[in-house]
């Protein structure tokens, strides 16, 4: 049976890598992404337009103006006049905020009354306006501390000291590609299995292999393995770009990640073959995946953390494998995970493992009798 | 065209792709993907409790953006950090009460963010800050002292934050761009591959009409899959729709025109239905998603990429979707896209005529 069963795994890679089809599948869509998203999926805030508007005539709010030039976020700060040029310059997009100095800034803080600045934010874009409104509230709190201590006086807002662990720098990065590497896993196991056994049905192939000597048991692990094996050289592949190209930390162990991504993969790999099970062209079994893959990546944590879903959403997304092996991969990379937090989140992948896998078996004997 | 109109009523896969996959993809953004942090996991270690460390404690539990979780002691919350059971950590110091009296001193508190996750770190220490900012106002007030300063937004069109109404316009785009190019190209590169494109082309018909006929039904099918997500947007998400119809018909026309050209041309530059899909998803859905400021700043990315961005139709588009509903009517804005967008369309459908022909002859 050993034999046999290799025979067969090797027929299977041999045609996954010859048919130009599946090559640009398994090559291009992987790439394109690896390339765009490294790139530019970015939500850091860096080059924003800003305008002030300084109605203040002291020395005060002249100082707070230079503050905020020198920061490295901005790409300029412009001063309006007025505030119908304000309302202008964030109704037509040329700067994401606007920071108002009132009047009596210069006067109110020499006189120890409460000294304030208005920030306008332009919140069609609000996730970027908060940030960026979180940059310049630091940059203004400093400043207003520093000149209270000038004055003797209390220094009124205590600082705030942020730390980043993980990733002091917050680049977004080092959270992106970790992710990645489990999409990408995500995206062969599944197309790679579906499509293996819809093209031999389209070619009349599969007929074939019911007639051999092969085992129903033989050919379902036959079509198992290969996709398997397909996406752990994958995941070593950006595993090895993410951490040699762009410098992603990987303070875990490897043999974690392996062991993790094995589970993932036999999970993704049953949905592939039940997908396969269904559809009875290419065409079906690619659309099949999509429809797959789609859902499954929007509902795992891999753009924005689950918690932010509703929270009738939220129990749906238990059921997904990416979910867990997103926290492995991310823990793996920039924590350092320790094995019982891997296992922790391995258990459920093995779980929904057994589910596709003996579920699809179950119908591939059915369809084949 | 009649013919082309005919023929996309009786395929169903057709209205299958151009209605059910653009709800389906509103409806799993919609819900599933939300930048906003409300009600995010932290803990506050309060390492020597007093009443003001208390009271800011209490702060923090208040605030709708966060769930805190009250520890005595720095390392059981840094466990939780590292488990990812929260997203970050206050540390309000055992000086606290003694360094908010003094005079020389300004009181800290250290903030441990979950930097694996930037966004939410950023954001999260944002909401820290104004939290705190508040704290100190309200306490000075309560005291009658005068002490309170600091820092006050105000978020324009968009006073609750809801990220949801920024990215669901975004989404409308996407959809545009799914129906307009993707559909376009994949049904015309079906009748290449049939051979019923060159039976047209024996008829009287001349390759620009001809080209009439297959645009004009893509192109109201996408505006009808536009009405329906504008709909869904601000029926079922409580998106507000502040600008006029007028002119979001204008700006999806303008949109429609490099759309449809960009599909027209790769149904008629790819040789079968496959590797036109294959196209269409890589030039056309996967830019407007990421390359078009619709969730990632186009100023962030790198300057070779952003250069890229600029021939992104949907780039121009998303400013003016994004206006219409949260804005209002601001026509500079409307007018530099369709001014962008108008010249690219006409270029892409003479060079899709152009082709067209080519293949033909």
């Amino acid at each position: 049976m050993g034999t046999r069963l290799l025979a067969l795994i090797v027929k299977e890679l041999l045609i996954v890598l010859r048919d130009p089809r599946s090559r640009v599948v398994l090559v291009g869509p992987p790439l394109v992404q690896l390339i765009v998203f490294a790139f530019a999926a970015t939500l850091e805030v860096k080059r924003v337009e800003v305008v002030v508007l300084d109605q203040d005539e002291g020395r005060a709010g002249v100082e707070l103006v230079h503050r905020i030039e020198g920061s490295p976020t901005f790409a300029s700060v412009r001063s309006v006049h007025g505030p119908a040029e304000v309302r202008r310059n964030i109704d037509e997009q040329r700067a994401v905020a606007a920071i108002e100095i009132g009047p009596s800034f210069s006067r109110d803080l020499a006189a120890g009354r409460p000294a304030s600045v208005q920030i306008l934010l332009d919140g069609r874009r609000s996730n970027s306006a908060q940030i960026v409104a979180g940059y310049i509230g630091e940059i203004i709190n400093d400043f207003l501390a520093e000149e209270n201590a000038h004055l003797h006086r209390p220094p009124g807002v205590p600082q705030v000291l942020a730390r980043n662990w993980f990733n002091s720098n917050l680049t977004y990065r080092w959270f992106m590609l970790p992710g990645l590497i489990a999409i990408i896993a995500q995206l062969m196991g599944v197309i790679v299995t579906a499509l293996s056994v819809a093209r031999e049905r389209e070619l009349g192939t599969f007929d074939q292999l019911m007639v051999s000597p092969l085992r129903t048991s033989e050919i379902l692990l036959g079509k198992t393995l290969p996709p398997l094996i397909i996406g752990l050289v994958n995941v070593t592949l950006y595993v090895g770009v993410a951490v040699m190209l762009f410098g992603v930390p990987l303070r875990g162990s490897l043999l974690h990640l392996y062991g993790s991504a094995v589970f993932f993969l036999a999970a993704v790999v049953g949905v592939g073959l039940f997908i396969s099970a269904l559809s009875t062209t290419q065409q079906q079994a690619i659309l099949g995946a999509f429809l797959f893959i789609a859902p499954a990546t929007m509902l795992s944590g891999f753009a924005t953390p689950l918690e932010n879903m509703p929270e009738w959403l939220q129990p749906i997304t238990l059921i997904n494998p990416l979910r867990y092996f997103l926290v492995v991969t991310r823990g793996v990379f920039l924590k350092g995970m320790t094995l019982d937090a891997v296992i922790a989140n391995t258990a459920p992948m093995l779980a929904i493992a057994v589910v596709t896998l003996s579920g699809s078996a179950l119908l591939f004997r059915s369809r084949l009798e | 065209m009649l013919k082309e109109s005919i023929q996309i009523v009786r395929d169903p896969s057709s209205i299958l792709m151009a209605l059910i996959m653009p709800l389906l993809l509103l409806f799993l953004f919609g819900y599933g993907v939300n930048l906003d942090a409300t009600h995010t996991r932290i803990g506050v270690v309060l390492e020597a409790p007093s009443p003001s460390s208390r009271d800011l404690a209490a702060a923090f539990q208040a605030s709708r953006y966060f769930e805190v979780r009250l520890a005595a002691d720095r390392r059981e919350a840094e466990r939780a950090l590292m488990a990812g059971e929260v997203h970050g950590i206050v540390v309000v110091p055992a000086t606290f009460d003694a360094d908010l009296r003094k005079l020389s001193r300004r009181p800290d508190l250290q903030v441990i963010l979950d930097g694996s996750d930037p966004n939410t770190a950023a954001l999260v220490q944002g909401y820290v800050q104004g939290v705190v900012a508040n704290w100190v106002a309200l306490r000075s007030a309560d005291a009658g002292r005068q002490m309170a300063e600091g820092v006050g937004d105000r978020l324009w069109f968009n006073p609750a934050r809801t990220s949801r109404f920024f990215l669901v316009p975004g989404l409308v785009a996407v959809v545009m761009a799914l129906v307009g190019t993707v559909l376009t190209a994949l049904v015309v590169a079906r009748e290449w591959e049939r051979g019923t494109m060159e039976a047209m082309m024996a008829t009287p018909v001349t390759a620009l009409e001809l080209l009439l006929g297959k645009v004009v039904p893509y192109f109201i099918l996408a505006l009808g899959s536009m009405a329906v997500c504008t709909v869904v947007a601000v029926f079922v998400f409580g998106v507000p729709f502040r600008g006029s119809a007028g002119a979001l018909l204008a700006i999806s026309t303008a949109f429609l025109l490099p759309a449809l050209g960009q599909g027209l041309l790769i149904s008629a530059g790819a040789k079968n239905q496959f590797l036109a899909s294959q196209l269409a998803l890589l030039s056309s859905f996967l830019p407007t998603f990421l390359l078009s400021g619709f969730l990632f700043e186009i100023s962030s990315m790198p300057g070779a990429i952003q250069l890229v961005c600029q021939i992104v139709p949907g780039r121009w588009l998303i400013p003016s979707l994004q206006t219409v509903f949260l804005a209002g009517d601001v026509w500079p804005v409307f007018l530099q896209g369709i001014g962008v967008l108008t010249p690219m369309g006409v270029f892409l459908l003479a060079l899709a005529v152009r082709n067209t022909k080519k293949r033909v002859a």
